[in-house]
């Protein structure tokens, strides 16, 4: 046993499974009601649990409450401070939205209701349905996807039915137009979901300015087979396609689809719609553009938003309004769609997360939503114009919410993008996203969002350019940060070698 | 808007700051072609009061949320212990981004290192994955690992599997080149069949998948289903959609599965009209390689203190890109953490008691309706916590006369899946199902069906 | 600067092979295990399997990357490193001895005299990384 004596923030705290006591209780059941039936009536023996679930913890209430309160200190959080993630769009997670979610009339509603008993939660589907393909400008929508990359496979999936519909299928399955074009910056999910509708991957290039390239486009479209583009707009450089309309003519003209990443609308909402650019396609990330919690990792929400021409092939079921009485519309989940890439999830989606998406969009208004995006992108021009003199910035375009620099100067003394990441960790900041996008060595990804003030930007600023004089003045103390934080930098490769996945009893795992 | 921290002044200064003269500027890198040149069709900005009386009444109109129900099939309503919502209000776990930074996110790594424990233990497994989006997705990955593992390209479906779940798989292995086989269905008792003559279990089948309890509700001969799928070198995919089960039932580890995936809502998870969910998935050592998703495992500091971190990415869309085991990057971390610290209050004896007073209510409404005139059970296999009731008249129309004369969800007509059986209902019993309830279930039920006669 | 023995041939996919009659050693080299960083898993052929020359016939990962192996010259895989399931770390502290990969038998002796000589080989490593 460690012993407790720490400073509050270091809490030493073991595993639910090293804190089990035998005969420790943390709940409480009214007793059993009915007539009790012996339990070989129940169930035969041979379909029983034998192992008397030997290793599940048993603990008091209040050890269950103190264990996930303090490993919950070990966190940095939205709510402690900026959270400069790029690509990750980690905002203010509304505690109003939370409330919304969690009104009994939602939450105990069981997605197996009839129609007429969950007319108030179709309303909400249908009403954030509208929302979106308002503002993407593309009226297909469905909601089902449960996070970004679900919704890319979808969109996706939903582009190869287009062209299967209208090409026709080629021999072993094969799409008559088989390759779907990326960026080299884009994110991996891209090729990971291309994949799985069988499409095979072709990486177009970026130029000095890290914009698509579009002579590399035009060729690589010469050859007939290509089925589409997915790309990131702002792409993940941080800088807008300023050539997205040419970029989906090319596209267009060869007999492709757009498919357009929406990790990035936060630069976009209010001010620009992809359906007016010519994407096809898109997807929308509820938990970065419309702020649901990112919850440690999900849950997240990845709606799909499409032109007219590929609505047909959404998901099933989509919720449509019924014609009729405008005071009293009636919802209803409409099934009836032959052409439809069929399912992607069990019931319509994370309905939690539309009802804080929804709850965000209300609450922000028309005015506030365009408000967010201008702060947004404010808040990343600062930081762009604070460290300009600092860091090295690769490409000259302006940046839109997020800005991209690397490590170039500081790698001189030996100092890289982990070293200034960890070091920002005593400075009380959450890193940026680094080595990401991959075509950028040494890349440092910023994103502030539109939830940092002032004041915090600067303090942010001024700790990364104290972080560049310390990589010239003692790069020892940025080498061997953090300093501050519970544990060190821990060996990943050891980790990686001799994978240790969950906890066994002491005597157990020393056998093993 | 209240959710901006610099006013519009300090906006105007920071523009200055920077060079600019209006937040237009801001955007001189769009063309202005593509500039919206009006507002979004939004409207306008709701006060919080306007915002929670507009979704009360929204709320207000999902009649079946305030009623008794016996509805599961996928979505099952426990009682969650009330600390497990409050802890996850903590900014620090629900406000927090992936755990790509371990020094300053151990509390999310161990949280998700004790949920792939706990979903090592109940499923008998060796080991687990920090979630996948639900239940059905899950199948669909499973599917996907299957052809990776045994590099065969048949996959045969039991025909008790939910029904969505079923229609999840099918679309992601559309163009995956593998093919989905159902099993057949012996009627009477209620379980899968192998061998189907239309459906050989032969050297072309990459895994077998069988949910247990499997769809009406009764529980597999999984041992025997694992031997046979075995002897053809095919792997045995478990699926699970009521989690609660394992607190009673045979795990399914020990009876040989090679994956098990499981819809993990009952573990304290709302059913919030179907979202979010979440996926529990759990392989055999020897696949860890091939499991799709993220993985959280041990790691030291220099000065040899334990953490966690996440390990083993290669098999991952960032890094693996096309070739990675699946193009998942986030799951339901704050789903999975709702699990586990429901499994931790609940604990290994209150899911046990949680388990065992679902059987035996369920069991008590089975048999009280049994004994109604009209009705029977068509299924002999035993159960857990739901079963399917045949009716003598439509269960559709059954169900409705419920809810309208007796204000309670009565369950779900399997015509809604199956529109060849449409005097079947399937009715779910919890923990949370007083006999009060059930009682005026049974009551409901007589009384509608007498005058069905 | 990465070490480069004279007594090897190397392909531009910065494998190399050390003959001994018509069996070929194959390994990574010095710059290329450097490029990768600390080595957490590689992953093998089995014995038996036969390759041509640029097949990929494994991948070796290290915790934020997977480079696959290219196979300098065609031939069948005779023996395996199986040291290395356990030991992967031996790629990074000895590239060229205990961290070999697979030996095979050469089919076509003239393809390694397409290979790089050590000197080849260091100059390709400047032009690369300039």
């Amino acid at each position: 046993m460690k012993a407790k004596a720490a400073p509050h923030i270091t809490q030493n705290e073991d595993l639910i499974f090293e804190r089990s006591q035998p005969g420790r209780r943390g709940y409480m059941l009214p007793a059993l009601d009915v007539d009790e039936t012996p339990i070989d009536e129940l169930l035969p023996a041979e379909l029983r649990r034998t192992d008397d679930l030997e290793g599940v913890p048993e603990l008091s209430e209040v050890d269950a409450v103190r264990h996930f309160t303090r490993i919950s200190t070990w966190n940095y959080n939205i709510d402690l401070g900026m959270y400069p993630l790029g690509s990750c769009t980690m905002k203010y997670n509304s505690r109003l939205n939370e409330r919304v979610a969690r009104i009994g009339g939602f939450a105990n509603l069981h997605p197996l209701a009839t129609e007429e008993d969950a007319q108030g939660a179709l309303e909400v589907i249908y009403e954030l349905q509208q929302h979106l393909a308002e503002i993407t400008g593309l009226p297909g929508v469905s909601l089902q996807p449960a996070a970004g990359a679900h919704g890319e496979m979808t969109g996706v999936m939903m582009i190869r039915a287009f062209l299967d519909a209208r090409d026709g299928v080629g021999e072993h399955d094969v799409p008559r137009r088989n390759v779907m074009l990326i960026p080299d910056s884009a994110h991996g999910t891209n090729p990971a979901s291309a994949h799985l509708s069988g499409f095979t991957v072709k990486t177009i290039r970026s130029t000095a300015e890290g914009l698509t390239d579009l002579e590399h486009l035009r060729e690589l479209c010469s050859s007939g087979d290509v089925a589409g583009l997915m790309l990131t707009n702002p792409n993940t450089t941080g800088v807008f396609e300023r050539n997205i309309r040419e970029i989906c003519q090319i596209v267009h003209d060869e007999g492709g689809l757009v498919y357009m990443d929406g990790a990035n609308m936060n630069a976009l909402v209010g001010v620009a719609r992809p359906g007016d650019m010519g994407v096809d396609v898109i997807h929308l990330n509820l938990h970065k553009t419309f702020s649901t919690p990112h919850g440690g990792g999900g849950p997240g929400s990845g709606p799909c938003c499409c032109t007219q021409e590929l609505a047909e092939f959404l998901p099933v079921p989509v919720v449509t309004r019924e014609d009729g009485d405008t005071d009293n519309p009636r919802f209803s989940l409409n099934f009836d769609r032959p052409r439809s890439i069929g399912r992607v999830k069990a019931f319509y989606g994370n309905f939690g997360m539309h009802l804080r998406a929804l709850a965000y969009i209300l609450t922000h208004g028309r005015d506030g939503l365009r408000e967010a995006t201008e702060a947004a992108v404010l808040n990343a021009r600062f930081v762009a114009h604070g460290l300009a003199e600092t860091y090295e910035k690769p490409f000259a375009p302006p940046p839109m919410h997020e800005v991209l620099f690397t490590d170039k100067r500081q790698s001189r003394k030996g100092v890289h993008t982990l070293d200034i990441a960890k070091r920002l960790i005593d400075y009380g900041f959450h890193p940026m996203t680094i080595y990401f996008p991959l075509i950028v060595q040494g890349a440092m990804l910023i994103e502030p969002t539109e939830s940092v003030g002032r004041a915090e930007l600067q303090q942010f600023i001024d700790a990364m350019k104290e972080i560049a004089r310390e990589a010239v003045e003692d790069p020892e103390t940025v080498l061997n940060a953090p300093h501050t934080t519970r544990i060190g930098r821990l060996d990943e490769a050891a980790a990686a070698r001799k994978p240790v996945l969950r906890w066994k009893p002491a005597a157990e795992a020393k056998g093993a | 808007m209240r959710y901006i921290p610099n006013s519009p002044e300090e906006r105007e200064e920071m523009l200055k700051a920077i060079g600019l003269t209006s937040a237009e500027q801001l955007f001189d890198s769009i063309p202005a072609d593509i500039i919206l040149r009006e507002p979004l069709k939004t409207p306008e900005a709701l006060s919080e009061i306007e915002l929670l009386a507009r979704f009360e009444a929204l709320a207000a109109r999902n009649a079946a949320a305030r009623r008794p129900s016996f509805l599961g099939a996928g979505a099952y309503a426990h009682y969650s212990p009330t600390i497990v919502d409050s802890l996850l209000q903590r900014s620090e776990f629900f406000t927090a981004y992936t755990p790509y930074q371990p020094e300053i996110s151990q509390g999310t790594l161990q949280a998700i290192f004790e949920f792939q424990t706990l979903v090592c233990q109940l499923t008998g497994m060796d080991v687990a994955n920090a979630s996948m989006y639900d239940g059905s997705t899950s199948v669909a990955e499973a599917v996907l690992m299957a052809e990776r593992v045994t590099r065969r390209s048949r996959v045969l479906v039991s025909s008790a599997l939910h029904p969505e779940y079923l229609q999840v798989a099918e679309t992601y292995v559309r163009h995956a080149g593998i093919e989905l086989v159902r099993a057949d269905f012996d009627a009477e008792t209620g379980r899968t069949v192998l061998d189907g003559e239309q459906t050989p279990l032969d050297e072309s089948i990459a895994a077998v998948v069988v949910q247990s309890p499997n769809f009406f509700g009764c529980v597999e001969d999984l041992k025997a289903l694992a031997e046979r799928t075995h002897a053809a070198g095919a792997l045995l995919v478990v699926a699970i959609t009521e989690s609660i089960s394992l607190g009673l039932l045979k795990s399914p580890g020990e009876c040989g599965a090679d994956i098990v995936v499981a819809e993990g809502q009952s573990f304290g998870v709302p059913v919030s009209f179907g979202g979010p969910y979440l996926g529990l998935f759990a392989t055999r050592e020897k696949y860890a390689r091939q499991l799709p998703g993220r993985l959280v495992g041990v790691a030291y500091d220099k000065q040899g203190r334990r953490g966690f971190v996440l390990t083993l990415a290669t098999r991952e869309q960032h890094i693996r890109r096309e070739k990675a085991t699946s193009n998942i990057c986030t799951n339901e971390g704050l789903i999975a953490l709702a699990a586990t610290i429901y499994l931790t209050t609940m604990g290994r004896r209150g899911l046990q008691e949680v388990a065992a007073q679902c059987a035996q209510k369920a069991a008590y409404a089975r048999r009280r309706i049994a004994a109604l005139a009209g009705f029977s059970l068509p299924h002999t296999a035993p159960v857990f916590n739901e079963f399917v009731v045949r009716a003598p008249l439509p269960a559709a129309e059954l169900l409705r006369r419920l809810a309208s004369e007796h204000k309670i969800t009565g369950g779900l007509a399997l015509s809604r899946y199956t529109p060849e059986r449409p005097h079947d209902l399937l009715v779910c019993v919890t923990e949370l199902n007083t006999r009060a309830e059930i009682d005026a279930l049974v009551a409901g039920l007589e009384g509608i069906g007498s005058s069905a006669h | 600067m990465a070490n480069v023995p004279e007594d090897l041939h190397y392909s531009k996919d910065h494998e190399w092979i050390r003959m001994e009659g018509e069996i070929g050693t194959v390994g990574i080299s010095d710059h290329a295990q450097n490029a990768l960083g600390d080595v957490v898993y590689v992953e093998l052929p089995k014995i038996g399997e036969s390759f041509s020359a640029h097949d990929v016939f494994g991948s070796v990962e290290s915790v934020k990357a997977v480079s696959e192996l290219y196979i300098p010259v065609s031939g069948e895989v005779i023996e395996v490193n199986e040291s290395l399931q356990d030991e992967p770390e031996r790629v990074n502290t000895d590239p060229y001895g205990a961290a070999w990969m697979i030996r095979v038998r050469v089919r076509n002796p003239s393809e390694v005299d397409g290979l790089l000589t050590a000197a080849e080989y260091e100059d390709y490593l400047k032009t690369e990384t300039e």
